[in-house]
């Protein structure tokens, strides 16, 4: 199985551009703020009218019929509305494919840490709680294709971790994993292959040590690693 | 929980034999003396004033279900993209032009709402965004009032004038067979369309990007909707005038029964504005003054000070 996606060119995102995720790894998507991190993504799973293709196991998105493209690929988006007041567990539900069903809503809680607040309404949740509570949505259905847009931003420092284990995890199963991350420790760490956008195109894809080598830490996000930690690079602060 | 629907099928019942047999003494007395004209009075005039109190009390519940669901605004009414303002339009100008009778009142209100309808279609176009269609609905709806307003203003007579401001004031009294024959098949029809998009509106609660991913074609389900509701509104304008604030306020009743889910929302909406229109339609044959109240006045006397108390509550 893969997921492939062929010259995306549509202005201002990514000039030919040829990428091709198989199951397995837990792949990292890196690149400074209005990269094309979010439309790359988007475009992944199916979203927008862009030039160029995205297949799964060589048949376009485009012509998967919507069900059987909606019981097979997930897209979490970055942002954590939910209109109504919806308790937890009837938010994780609409991740279902067909029928409800409660043991995978209650499974799929219970792996994003969120079975604790199943019954209360989102509204009355953290940001960060909401925020696994959507990721239980994405995971529900058990899908073969994953695609993520910051999960772990708004979290704590453990369920930042957690989130990376249970990724990680759905990789382990034989699902195709991609998020975007903007904790490059985590990128380097915990991914098994990152690709770097910068101004809507494809810089690299490859091991996590040799993309985010300290050029392109420097060129692109304007930081550097040192005995202290992050710093930044070539970027000051006016007095 | 989902035992919701069926309790207020319950409730419904007795409102329907009480609406249909309303004033027994009377109805008992007729029939001793003419059996004929109590069976007039019962077929002719009970049968369908009930029974347009139920379908257009649910297709009020039902379609403010669903437009609120639609636009993810609790704020949302079903009359808020045109139809139903383009329906009075459309009955008014039956009622100046073509003398007023029912029929013609009831397809020129039911031409009104179609035309406010594909004018939405054609101003906001088929690929329209949510915020363009409430943008285009919002402004057709001005303009139709307008134009209710200036038809008021030139009206050929005070009589004419007396008789289109009351029939706007929304009422259910003396409507008869035509009228059913009328509302019934359009309000059943898209009633039943729009049951049909619980799961797709429940989608729609976490945007229409992930809906999208969720299988649901979301262009295809905002005009379903949005038609939908607007012929079943339409309909019902067409034959009772303008009967407001059901639509807006029922489904912030049943909402949180059913734990706030858009989807679910629907049925009990739609039995719940039954229930309601029912129920406020034998309150008005209770004789104010000598009169009986028009029925979107109740309506609206009752609707606004729940809203209110909407807004007090959530303070």
């Amino acid at each position: 199985m893969s997921l492939a996606a062929t010259a995306l060119a549509r202005p201002p995102m990514l000039g030919a551009t040829d990428i091709v995720l198989h199951p397995g790894a837990l792949v990292g998507l890196v690149g400074p703020n209005g990269a094309g991190k979010t439309t790359l993504l988007r475009a992944l799973a199916g979203l927008g009218h862009g030039p160029g293709t995205v297949t799964l196991d060589g048949t376009p998105l485009a012509v998967l019929p919507a069900r059987l493209r909606a019981a097979r690929l997930a897209w979490l988006p970055a942002d954590r509305d939910v209109a109504w007041p919806m308790r937890a567990r009837d938010v994780v539900a609409l991740g279902l494919a067909g029928a409800g069903n409660d043991d995978a809503v209650a499974d799929a809680l219970a792996r994003a840490d969120a079975a604790a607040f199943a019954d209360r309404r989102v509204d009355t949740l953290s940001t960060g709680e909401r925020a696994r509570v959507l990721l239980a949505r994405a995971l529900v259905n058990r899908p073969a294709v994953l695609l993520l847009d910051e999960p772990t931003a708004n979290l704590d420092p453990g369920h930042r971790l957690h989130v990376m284990d249970l990724l990680r995890a759905e990789a382990g199963r034989g699902a195709i994993v991609l998020v975007a991350l903007h904790d490059l420790d985590l990128a380097m760490t915990r991914c098994d292959r990152l690709l770097l956008v910068a101004d809507g195109a494809l810089v690299a894809d490859g091991p996590p040590a040799e993309v985010l080598d300290a050029a392109r830490l420097a060129a692109i996000f304007g930081v550097a690693r040192s005995a202290e930690g992050w710093v930044t690079a070539g970027r000051s602060v006016a007095p | 929980m989902t035992r919701l629907p069926a309790v207020l099928a319950l409730a419904l019942l007795p409102l329907v034999l009480a609406s249909l047999f309303w004033d027994p003494a009377m109805l008992r007395a007729v029939a001793e003396r003419d059996p004929a004209l109590a069976r007039t009075i019962l077929m002719e005039l009970r049968l369908p004033r009930t029974a347009l109190a139920v379908l257009i009390g649910g297709a009020l519940g039902l379609g403010g279900a669903a437009m609120q669901g639609l636009l993810r605004n609790a704020l949302a009414s079903p009359d808020v993209l045109g139809p139903s303002t383009g329906a009075s339009l459309g009955a008014v100008f039956a009622g100046y032009f073509l003398g007023g009778g029912v029929l013609a009142v009831a397809a020129g209100g039911m031409a009104g709402a179609l035309v406010a309808l594909a004018l939405l279609l054609a101003l906001a176009g088929p690929a329209a965004g949510t915020a363009t269609l409430v943008l285009a609905g919002v402004a057709i709806s001005a303009l139709a009032g307008a134009l209710v307003n200036l038809a008021l203003s030139l009206a050929p007579s005070p009589y004419a004038l007396y008789d289109v401001m009351f029939w706007l004031l929304g009422s259910l009294a003396d409507r008869s067979l035509p009228q059913l024959g009328i509302a019934a098949p359009i309000i059943l029809v898209a009633g039943a369309l729009l049951l049909r998009q619980a799961r797709s509106l429940d989608s729609l609660a976490l945007g229409e990007d992930v809906a999208e991913t969720l299988g649901v074609d979301v262009a295809r389900l905002r005009w379903t909707v949005v038609v939908a509701t607007g012929v079943m509104v339409g309909a019902g304008v067409a034959v009772a005038g303008s009967i407001g604030f059901v639509g807006l306020v029922v489904p912030h009743l049943v909402r949180p029964l059913v734990g706030n889910r858009p989807g679910a929302t629907l049925l009990p909406a739609m039995l719940a504005g039954a229930v309601l229109l029912v129920a406020a339609d034998m309150a008005v044959r209770v004789p104010v003054n000598g009169q009986e109240l028009k029925l979107g006045v109740l309506t609206a006397l009752l609707g606004a000070p729940f809203f209110l108390w909407l807004v007090v509550k959530g303070r």
